[in-house]
């Protein structure tokens, strides 16, 4: 296995993948990982929830962000405190009574003109990085499809404002996103049919509509290889019902159940890897990390500190 | 075939589905959402008869395979009766299966509202038109409501199965209906889509464009200005559809059927999304939870048996010394075998706690046990549909 060891080298990382694969999970973890290194790193949430604080059973988030962990800050990103920052910022605009209209307004431009809220949303941490305010910016970005949006809406604001500040903008935004040594996409996969279709999907859209380096993959719940190929042969043995009554004579209680568990646990990794060959076989050249599911019971920070453990192990930290 | 809303209330899919015209399926992605629906409507077409359709967005091509379809289009068609035959079936009535294309379907929309065939073809022709039909993603939502809203009303169909698309949000799509007339309704469009001389005189709106057009370039504006022009001929038509989209999903012959993994962020969403439809006030027909662990998990002799086995399997192994190629062997497997027992206990007690908390929300609660291969026929769906049913 190749571990892409730059990837928390980077300074930008967009993590992202369909909803209910761990995107989320992973995001934190890799975040939790660059601080633990020593890295100042930013974690932002791009579909404002709030959630993301539940990773590090933290407060909520929100606009400002707060320190979680030592070393660690998250935030969730808000399009219009984004638009006033870069008024502020940018256009120099005094008038702050101003803004208030102006931003109800301009939010309904934004949502009917595309590209304009999403080129607020990811122009916020491409500020952040530009600015060098932190190491590393861990974004826990959109799920699949709309995250190729806001990659590409430097390209896409190219293609439709031909004048003015915000077409100005974009070359900074595009120098920054486009330098694969900065800024990198990380594709968080559940080795299960349609996560991997999604997956192989997103892939060759970041790859053909969006100047983004596609980083590495990471395979989630990845279910552990309880047999050796000779062990199966004995699992098969002790299947056999007279075996089962003997095992069960022995140990004074049911046995049966034990191994129709076991059973089970081999046909859900056997069908899951064939989705992981296929996986394999579609991203071939992006590195790969594989992440354990994680058999705990536990949540929040204590959760995402053992998948850290387990990616830092992967990234070979 | 009429059919009218029972009046005591429903206790299984079966009744939900004989008194509903429209079932919704909603759930996060991933969760076995499109297969659910897909079962829904194979159960319903050859148990309860009469003409039922499923409108799906994204199907996976052994989806598509399994209802006999070699690829799903924008148009309905026909489920072979020789696929139900072959399933051992012989079905009452008909089953269709169609495919949202949301540009298609955008540009249906622009045909059947636009005034004059001029203004149609400057409006599919425009580039923000193209734009926001193909990126602009809340379109996507909007679009399968309506085009729920015109087959619904077409009459075509007995029972109509929608598996609703993968939203961000899982919420956006019921409040596509409203936003979208908003939207067209709102005064930002008029000031918009007023000439440009009048704009400039127009003493409230000129800080915005002063500052607007700092920002985005006035020919930007102007785009923006000709494509909302163009756009608002087609107001009333937009707002009053859009209305009539609303009220067909608040009707009472609409349930919506929330589907879920009970895995902790797929369940989290489905409960973020009964709350969505309390609050709307739209009917919660059923929660299905799919992909559940087996119960003999939760066997506290077996759970003792595993505790003692992880710890030390060498003395039960002994005992089947004779039937095994390898003593040692058996005692590695015995032991692997009780830890992963004991893992997935775990995370079995903990879907039965979701499970639990999220089932005393529904009337109607329907469970799919995990099964190990993939749906890649109609006997498939029923398979699941039976567990539904």
């Amino acid at each position: 296995m190749v571990a892409p060891v730059d990837l928390l080298d980077r300074k930008l990382v967009f993590v992202t993948g369909k909803g209910g694969v761990g995107k989320s999970t992973v995001a934190s973890a890799l975040a939790l990982v660059a601080a633990r290194r020593g890295q100042k790193t930013l974690a932002c949430e791009f579909d404002a929830k709030g959630n993301l604080a539940d990773f590090f059973s933290a407060a909520p988030t929100a606009w400002e962000p707060s320190e979680v962990q030592p070393n660690l800050f998250a935030m969730s990103m808000d399009t219009e405190e984004s638009l006033k920052e870069y008024l502020r910022l940018q256009v120099k605009i005094p008038l702050v009574a101003r803004i208030g209209p102006l931003a109800r307004t301009l939010d309904f431009v934004a949502n009917a003109a595309p590209g304009v809220k999403e080129i607020l949303t990811v122009g916020k941490v491409v500020w952040e990085t530009k600015e060098k305010h932190y190491d590393l910016v861990v974004v826990d970005a959109s799920a699949t499809g709309h995250v190729v949006a806001q990659l590409s809406a430097p390209q896409a604001i190219g293609e439709l404002v031909k004048v003015g500040l915000v077409r100005d903008q974009t070359a900074w935004l595009s120098e920054i996103l486009d330098d694969a040594s900065t800024t990198g996409a990380v594709i968080v996969a559940a080795p299960e049919e349609m996560p991997v279709n999604e997956s192989l999907e997103l892939a060759e859209r970041i790859r053909t509509e969006t100047r983004v380096d596609l980083a590495a993959t990471v395979v989630n719940r990845v279910l552990p290889e309880l047999f050796s190929r000779d062990e199966e042969a004995v699992f098969a043995a002790l299947r056999e019902p007279d075996t089962v009554a003997a095992l069960e004579a022995a140990a004074g209680g049911p046995v049966a159940p034990i191994l129709d568990a076991a059973e089970l646990a081999v046909t859900l990794r056997r069908t899951r890897s064939v989705h992981l060959d296929r996986l394999r076989e579609g991203l071939r050249g992006v590195p790969m990390l594989y992440a354990p599911e994680l058999f705990t019971r536990s949540h929040g920070i204590r959760a995402t500190s053992q998948l850290a453990d387990a990616l830092a192990a992967e990234l070979g930290y | 075939m009429a059919r009218r809303r029972v009046t005591d209330a429903s206790s299984s899919l079966e009744a939900l589905l004989t008194a509903n015209e429209v079932v919704v399926t909603c759930g996060s992605g991933g969760v076995g959402k499109t297969t659910s629906a897909a079962a829904l409507g194979a159960m319903a077409a050859s148990r309860l008869g009469g003409r039922v359709l499923v409108l799906t967005v994204d199907p996976a091509k052994r989806l598509a395979n399994a209802l006999g379809l070699e690829q799903f289009g924008n148009v309905e068609s026909e489920v072979p009766r020789s696929a139900f035959t072959d399933a051992g079936v012989q079905p009452r009535g008909q089953l269709f299966a169609a495919m949202l294309d949301t540009k298609a379907s955008w540009d249906d929309l622009v045909r059947l509202h636009a005034p004059d065939a001029a203004t149609r073809d400057a409006i599919l022709a425009n580039p923000l038109y193209q734009n926001i039909t193909g990126k602009f993603v809340q379109s996507h939502d909007y679009i399968a409501m309506e085009r729920l809203y015109e087959i619904h009303s077409s009459g075509r169909y007995d029972l109509i199965v929608v598996d609703t698309p993968p939203t961000r949000n899982a919420i956006d799509f019921l409040e596509a209906p409203d936003r979208m007339a908003d939207f067209f309704g709102s005064r930002l469009l008029r000031w918009l889509t007023a000439p440009a001389r009048s704009r400039v005189l127009n003493y409230a709106s000129k800080p915005f464009y002063s500052i607007a057009d700092r920002i985005l370039g006035s020919q930007f504006l102007e785009d923006i200005g000709e494509f909302f022009l163009l756009f608002q001929t087609m107001y009333d038509g937009f707002v009053e559809r859009s209305h009539a989209v609303a009220r067909l999903l608040e009707d009472h012959g609409t349930t919506f059927v929330v589907v879920s993994t009970l895995e902790p962020a797929p369940a989290q969403e489905a409960e973020f999304f009964v709350q969505a439809l309390t609050e709307r006030k739209l009917h919660l027909g059923a929660l299905v939870f799919n992909k559940v662990l087996p119960t003999d998990l939760f066997s506290a002799e077996a759970a003792k048996v595993a505790d003692r086995l992880d710890r030390d399997a060498a003395p039960v192994a002994e005992a089947v010394a004779d039937r095994v190629p390898d003593v040692t062997q058996a005692t590695r497997v015995l032991n692997e075998v009780a830890e992963s027992f004991l893992n997935y206990r775990l995370v079995a007690s903990r879907e039965a706690e979701e499970a639990a908390r999220l089932g005393a929300k529904a009337e109607v609660v329907a469970t799919v046990p995990y099964l190990a291969d993939d749906i890649h026929d109609l006997a498939g769906l029923i398979r699941i549909g039976a567990y539904l049913w």
